[in-house]
């Protein structure tokens, strides 16, 4: 059973794709897996032939057990799992949960069908091959399902009442979290399949947040960041763009704060088995709110070496998807420091809690218009608080000081970013 | 196009953008990016959608004449006439 990034300590088989004897080739659905947010389709990345299936849909095993063999495998490109090794040839098929930190090589995942739709598709009757995805990545939502079903007849029932969101994203990711509760919620305890993935969703961030507010000393930082200068510029520049083509201010502070980890470089990586790890790479955690609640904080990659356009188009990209709940493993688990926006709820300052094993948050409150002196002038000027949340084991105030103001110092040079 | 044509594209955009939303109960006046709890990410691909659907874009500069669904309709009115 793979660890699909999130807080996911075990997951239900939904059904095999495969059977003993078929081949499979690299990238290959050999299975659907259910885990508290979603369903996923799980690919194989060794080709071989499909050996014995190992566990019965409708079975639940934690993260590590062996699901199935496969025959002739190549020498497997994914670090072996501690749990299940090759035994003569025969290489079980389980991707091992992503170690402190660390990637888990390729192992894309998406996400195709939600179990809400796939609740829904039962109920009413509609067979989900027949149905188009219309979600990212060609998710098959519950609109569709209801689409689907309203297409020969209209329904004569109202949507269940409550009902929102198709598809929810997995939670942040825990790596070494502590185990959540290995109930179940009540199964048909009169909620519905959305209040229980919810229900899930929050027990998920609250396992990973305890962790984060038990382990880390975190302390924190504030400083207020004149965005006058990048805010111009960015309007300037709209104008020039297509609206597809816009950029939001929260690829320039994404930018910036990549960029300011290059002055102070204890800010990015993860404190596992008692030391920091430093990452070279910048991979910042995009802290995305999901419509029906929860979020999630998958990495925009190398952030740090994109441009504006680009993290412009991996941000949209990654909260489309997180908000269908289509996102990759390595995105979830990759993330070296992460940024949250709070200011569009008229949040003034971001108290972040850091999410473990990462060492460091970096919160932005809301733009406000607001009388500033500069220079024995008093001007408007549109300005953000800005905070630092870091773990005190592997940096200090200095420190920390030290990085707010290189985020402020690259938000002064918009041109740059 | 009609106010008709223009309303059943803005639903339809809407609808992709916040599905769960029913935006005939979410009163005309009424703050859309609050009442449908859009974040300025879902607002821009509110924007892309309505310029697929109409035809119109909407510069940053006029956002904040299009907050309700009234003003959007009728903006939407004036620049697609």
């Amino acid at each position: 059973m793979p660890s699909l990034g999130a807080d996911m300590d075990e997951g239900k088989l939904v059904e095999w794709k495969v059977k003993a004897g078929d081949t499979v080739n690299r990238g290959d659905v050999v299975a659907v897996v259910e885990t508290k947010k979603a369903d996923i389709e799980i690919e194989i990345w060794e080709p071989g032939v499909v050996g014995e299936l190992l566990i019965e849909p409708g079975v639940t095993v934690p993260v590590g057990t062996p699901i199935a063999r496969l025959n002739g495998a190549a020498p497997s490109v994914l670090p072996p799992p501690a749990a299940a090794g090759a035994e003569g040839g025969v290489e079980a098929m389980v991707l091992p949960p992503p170690a402190g930190g660390g990637t888990v090589g390729g192992n894309a995942v998406r996400v195709r069908v939600s179990p809400l739709a796939r609740t829904i598709a039962q109920k009413l009757g509609v067979d989900l091959g027949s149905v188009t995805g219309t979600g990212p990545g060609g998710a098959i939502t519950r609109v569709d399902v209801e689409s689907a079903a309203r297409a020969p007849m209209p329904p004569t029932e109202p949507p269940p009442a409550g009902g929102g969101r198709t598809l929810e994203a997995a939670a942040p990711p825990t790596l070494d979290a502590p185990q959540p509760p290995t109930e179940p919620p009540p199964a048909g305890g009169g909620r519905t399949a959305s209040e229980a993935r919810q229900l899930a969703m929050r027990e998920a961030i609250a396992a990973l947040m305890a962790k984060s507010k038990q382990e880390i000393p975190h302390y924190y930082l504030g400083s207020h960041i004149d965005l006058t200068r990048a805010l111009t510029w960015l309007e300037s520049e709209n104008r020039g763009r297509s609206v597809a083509k816009r950029i939001l201010y929260s690829a320039l502070l994404i930018k910036a704060v990549a960029l300011a980890i290059h002055d102070v470089p204890e800010m990015n990586g993860f404190f596992i088995g008692g030391e920091f790890h430093p990452e070279k790479a910048v991979h910042v955690g995009v802290a995305i709110s999901l419509r029906q609640g929860g979020l999630i904080a998958p990495a925009l990659h190398n952030a740090d070496t994109l441009g504006l356009d680009e993290i412009m188009a991996g941000m949209r990209d990654l909260v489309n998807r997180a908000r269908a709940g289509v996102l990759r493993s390595s995105e979830m688990s990759d993330p070296t420091i992460t940024v949250t926006n709070l200011g569009e709820q008229g949040v003034e300052t971001v108290y972040g809690v850091i999410y473990t094993p990462q060492v460091a948050l970096v919160g932005f409150g809301k733009v406000i218009e607001q009388p500033y002196a500069e220079g024995g002038l008093l001007g408007v000027r549109r300005m953000v608080h800005v905070t630092l949340s870091a773990d005190h084991r592997v940096s200090d105030g200095h420190r920390g000081g030290l990085f707010l103001a290189a985020i402020d110092q690259h938000l002064q040079e918009p041109e740059k970013l | 196009m009609t106010d008709d044509q223009i309303l059943i594209a803005v639903k339809k955009v809407v609808r992709e953008i916040a599905p769960e939303a029913d935006l005939d109960t979410v009163p005309r006046d009424a703050d859309l990016r609050q009442e449908l709890d859009i974040d300025s990410m879902s607002f821009l691909n509110l924007a892309i959608g309505i310029e697929e659907q109409t035809g119109v874009s909407i510069p940053e500069s006029d956002y904040a004449r299009v907050t309700s669904l009234n003003d959007l309709l009728g903006y939407l009115r004036q620049k697609a006439a």
